[in-house]
């Protein structure tokens, strides 16, 4: 296992180049939650030079579609949702300034060459631990595209929300890595 | 003839969908225990005891282990002496799954397809119905979620293909899946049958609880050298490299055409939610 790192919203490039792949993170702040179709809606209004809903400088982006929260919690489950579905608008995220992102799953050639250019991480959550990731919620609040339901941007203040690094400003793959290590290859 | 009436369906799949996304199955929680043991990554075995803590809350705290809840799929069969009264038999299924999303807090994850537009109440549901002997109504709940679904594969192999073009391709859907489908993962394979056939077979295999051996040994010969060419390519646990990468194969075959060798392979992560309730 890498390095144990602590980081807090918003981050600077400086907190984001000393992260490896490998590398264990607990992040607290505020973040926001956006997949497919707010990315759309995102970038539609990128495109428009329209105003966004979030800021995405120094952000983190996390991909998730919580369940909805039963009476007194507030969120239900919460763990990360598959991001490559999202690589088609990640490069131009981070050009604007987004450092991180948190998922599951591979992100493209293009997505790791832009966190490479304009400074940012990719980060996995644990996919299927959703009852366990909401532990790490503190609060909840829908800032646009409500009517998307599960899709709807929320604002999250989350403390010690544990991730680790997939791919980091240097081009390192940690699904790459990891596997090549434990790939038996038949004679 | 034996009378069931809608209300008693509605109340029934209500009941099994809520359980289903909140109670990880003791076949999964087993599996898991013993993927534990045999995995060598620091990393995997800290997924692996994370999986079974997210287990825990879950049930505890009346949450779903997964805010994917899914497409609720329900494999249903109908006794020839069973009639249902005052209604209609797959309306009673999807208005219990429509109560069961809502009083459950269970994700809705159905949508347009082109314009993305929830529907709002997690439907419609999508019905396997099988017509059997018998005075029972037994319909299983078994919501799937997206990310697997999305790394399922279908194909149509030329009958020459044999058994190793079968292995073949199911050890490179689980590899080129790698992470995407949260593995560990259980593969559902379908073999045979024709086009829809071979894809309902793999769903269907993934009915089987984990640990219970395939009755056709042959098959079950195979499941277990699948599992252990799968469990090779290193994918392991959330796909950050170990030794278990899946923790079941499950195949379920059929004749078919004479020109043609259909292969399904439906991957299904390991929140594999899959309960029964027989009227």
């Amino acid at each position: 296992m890498g390095k144990e790192y602590h980081l807090k919203t918003p981050l600077s490039a400086g907190d984001i180049e000393p992260l490896r792949s490998g590398d264990r993170v607990i992040i607290s702040g505020t973040i926001y939650t956006a997949r497919d179709a707010a990315h759309r809606r995102i970038m539609e209004l990128i495109e428009a030079e329209k105003e966004l809903p979030i800021p995405i400088e120094g952000q983190i982006i996390y991909y998730v579609g919580p369940s909805p929260a039963p009476p007194g919690r507030v969120i239900g489950a919460a763990g990360p949702t598959t991001s490559y579905r999202m690589d088609p608008f990640a490069p131009k995220l981070l050009e604007l300034g987004l450092k991180g992102m948190i998922g599951k799953g591979k992100r493209s050639k293009e997505v790791i060459e832009a966190m490479v250019r304009f400074k940012g991480v990719y980060m996995a959550a644990i996919g299927g631990a959703g009852a366990l990731m909401a532990r790490a919620i503190k609060t909840a609040r829908v800032v646009a595209y409500d009517e998307l339901g599960p899709e709807a941007i929320r604002e999250l203040r989350v403390e010690n929300l544990p991730a680790i690094v997939v791919n980091d400003t240097l081009g390192n793959d940690l699904y790459v890595e990891g596997q090549e290590k434990y790939r038996i290859l038949d004679a | 003839m034996r009378e069931i009436s809608t209300q008693t369906i509605v109340d029934a799949v209500k009941d099994t969908s809520i359980r289903a996304n909140l109670e990880l199955g003791d076949d999964v929680i087993q599996a898991l225990e013993s993927a534990l043991e045999y995995e060598e990554s620091n990393v995997g075995k800290d997924i692996l005891q994370k999986l079974l803590e997210n287990a825990k809350i879950a049930r505890d705290e009346r949450i779903p282990m997964c805010q994917d809840t899914g497409v609720a799929v329900l494999f249903v069969e109908l006794g020839n002496e069973v009639s249902v009264k005052e209604g209609d038999l797959y309306q009673a299924l999807e208005e219990g799954i429509r109560q069961g999303y809502k009083e459950g807090f269970l994700r809705k994850s159905v949508c347009h397809p082109f314009t993305r537009k929830n529907t709002g109440d997690n439907t419609p549901i999508i019905v396997h119905l099988d017509l059997v002997s018998g005075d029972k109504l037994k319909i299983w709940v078994v919501p799937k979620g997206g990310g697997s679904e999305n790394m399922s594969r279908l194909f149509m192999l030329p009958p020459s293909a044999g058994w190793a073009g079968i292995k073949e391709k199911i050890v490179e859907t689980v590899a080129e899946a790698g992470p995407n489908p949260c593995p560990p993962t259980i593969i559902g394979v379908g073999i045979g049958g024709n086009f829809e056939q071979s894809a309902i077979l793999a769903k269907k295999s993934l009915l089987r609880s984990l640990g219970t051996p395939n009755p056709d040994t042959e098959l079950a010969a195979m499941e277990q050298e699948l599992l252990e060419e799968i469990n090779k390519t290193g994918v392991g646990p959330q796909g950050l490299g170990g030794r278990v990468t899946s923790l079941a194969v499950h195949i379920l075959m059929m004749s078919c055409h004479i020109a043609s060798l259909p292969l399904a392979v439906n991957i299904q992560c390991h929140a594999s939610r899959h309960l029964e309730v027989v009227l």
